[in-house]
């Protein structure tokens, strides 16, 4: 029966142009972030003080990317299971699918695996590029770091598409959820969590911890681990916030009428 | 599947609103039931109840035997028409049956052949949103058929239909009942019922006003001296409420 309605969801997904733009958004902001990024401090490398450009980290350079891209990651997610609300589709679903638990695995499925599987390709690419476009100062797949790096960058996004469907299908409307969620992530990636004392509740947001992991915890002085927690503590922080809004989902779901 | 809707003791409420209240009656199969009321009287509330989408406040609602929430592949074996127009407005309309098909397993042929039952073959490549409230009904109802289900149920499905729509869907109606399926439609439009249903079930306030046929129904409630007719009937039983 899930196979059936992960067939069905699958369909749907294709069929949403939303959705399909929100994907290939996702794509172009990482790696052309990655590029305008690198290029950027490539050009400016020189200007800087001796002091900064030895604590220069080139491998955060692909994450301005990935941060970018999650605001398509996470619209994409919002708009698969917000859509159904905003339509009505949701009763339609329902009547095909009636067992509440394997319509939202199935929709978790449907979500979750074109995500998964574009930043399979995406994140490489964002490092690829932007350490190119670094030129003299961008290393290579070889460097210290990388690998924790690439497997950090997927787990963020895969991470916070599972989050956002959760929280959207808790608030059951992709409008409330898109003006919650993208100024909360936005101002999150533009610093809120670098002010002092906001920072201390802040770094444990679900992006602002899974920002560790991707060299993008702290001011630009010091990326890397301005956190209370390591990386891998950040990512089971950021998985923590995406259990637990898709436990809630599930319960609103389950619950309430349709 | 015996195809028979059975509402036993059905209860809604919303806080202290009470929509649906203690309601019984069954709905059997190889006749079109007609399912009346005054605006409020629960007949949507029930019907979503009947089909799993609004959970009872009590009572319960079974059909075949069974909660529709645990049927398997239900739409193979009940059909629904709610809301028209509740399809994603991007989506093209052959999309929308395509997904329906494949989320119960019912066969991709289908698809053509209920767009080609209910006139939309010739906008099945145009989006949803383009659609007029009549073309909307039609997918609505081309989607109730998708899985040729034994149990219909429609709620107002005349809505948005022209005249000649409504003569397409009452033949339809009856051609379903006369095949020996379970057809439930809800309607205010008293007169189009009095020539497609040919039993009743009327609700007001949430309560069971009278399960009867058509026939006895209108003999009953007849005022001397004025002709018989379902409307006169039916602004009898209700107080003209809501009207």
């Amino acid at each position: 029966m899930t196979g059936m309605a992960l067939a069905a969801e699958w369909i749907k997904m294709r069929t949403m142009r939303g959705a399909v733009w929100a994907l290939v958004a996702t794509a172009v902001l990482a790696v052309g972030f990655s590029a305008l990024i690198g290029a950027s401090m490539r050009g400016s490398y020189d200007d800087m003080s001796r002091e900064r450009q030895e604590d220069f980290d080139a491998l955060a350079m692909s994450s301005f990317g990935i941060v970018m891209a999650q605001l398509a990651v996470v619209v994409f997610a919002i708009l698969v299971i917000g859509s159904e609300y905003s339509s009505g589709t949701i009763r339609a679903s329902l009547l095909a699918i009636p067992r509440r638990g394997h319509f939202f695995t199935a929709k978790i499925l449907a979500a979750v695996l074109p995500v998964a599987a574009l930043g399979i390709v995406v994140v490489p690419v964002s490092f690829v590029v932007a350490q190119a476009a670094l030129g003299p100062y961008g290393v290579s797949f070889g460097a210290e770091g990388v690998p924790r790096l690439l497997v950090g960058g997927w787990l963020y996004m895969t991470l916070m598409a599972l989050f956002a469907l959760g929280l959207t299908t808790v608030l059951r409307s992709p409008a409330r959820a898109l003006g919650l969620m993208l100024p909360l992530f936005f101002l999150g990636s533009q610093g809120l969590g670098n002010v002092p004392v906001v920072g201390a509740v802040a770094q444990y947001l679900p992006d602002q911890a899974g920002a560790v992991i991707l060299h993008m915890a702290g001011p630009p002085e010091d990326m890397k681990f301005d956190r209370d927690f390591g990386p891998w503590a950040g990512v089971g922080i950021l998985g923590l916030w995406a259990a637990v809004a898709l436990a809630a989902g599930y319960r609103v779901l389950g619950r309430r009428d349709a | 599947m015996n195809g028979v809707i059975e509402v036993q003791n059905l209860s809604k409420s919303y806080g202290a609103a009470v929509a649906v209240d203690g309601l019984s009656f069954s709905v059997l199969p190889g006749r079109v039931t007609g399912f009346l009321g005054p605006n409020g009287a629960g007949k949507s509330t029930t019907m979503r109840m009947i089909l799993g989408l609004d959970g009872p406040s009590g009572g319960r609602a079974l059909v075949g035997g069974l909660p529709y929430r645990e049927l398997e592949k239900p739409l193979r074996q009940v059909g629904a028409v709610l809301s028209a127009g509740e399809v994603h407005r991007g989506r093209r309309a052959r999309d929308h049956l395509r997904w329906l098909a494949r989320s119960n397993g019912i066969a991709p042929r289908r698809v053509a052949e209920v767009l080609e039952l209910t006139g939309l073959a010739a906008v099945a490549g145009k989006r949803a949103g383009t659609f007029s409230l009549g073309m909307a009904q039609r997918l609505g109802i081309a989607a109730a058929l998708l899985g040729d289900p034994h149990v219909l149920m429609l709620d107002e499905p005349g809505n948005g239909l022209d005249p000649e729509g409504l003569l397409w869907l009452r033949t339809l109606l009856k051609k379903l009942a006369a095949e020996g399926r379970t057809v439930l439609v809800s309607s205010h439009l008293l007169s189009e019922m009095t020539l497609t249903a040919d039993h009743l079930v009327i609700i007001g306030r949430g309560r069971l006003l009278a399960d009867t046929s058509v026939h006895a129904f209108v003999e009953e409630h007849a005022t001397a001296g004025q002709p018989a007719s379902l409307e006169a009937a039916f602004l009898r039983l209700t107080g003209g409420e809501g009207l």
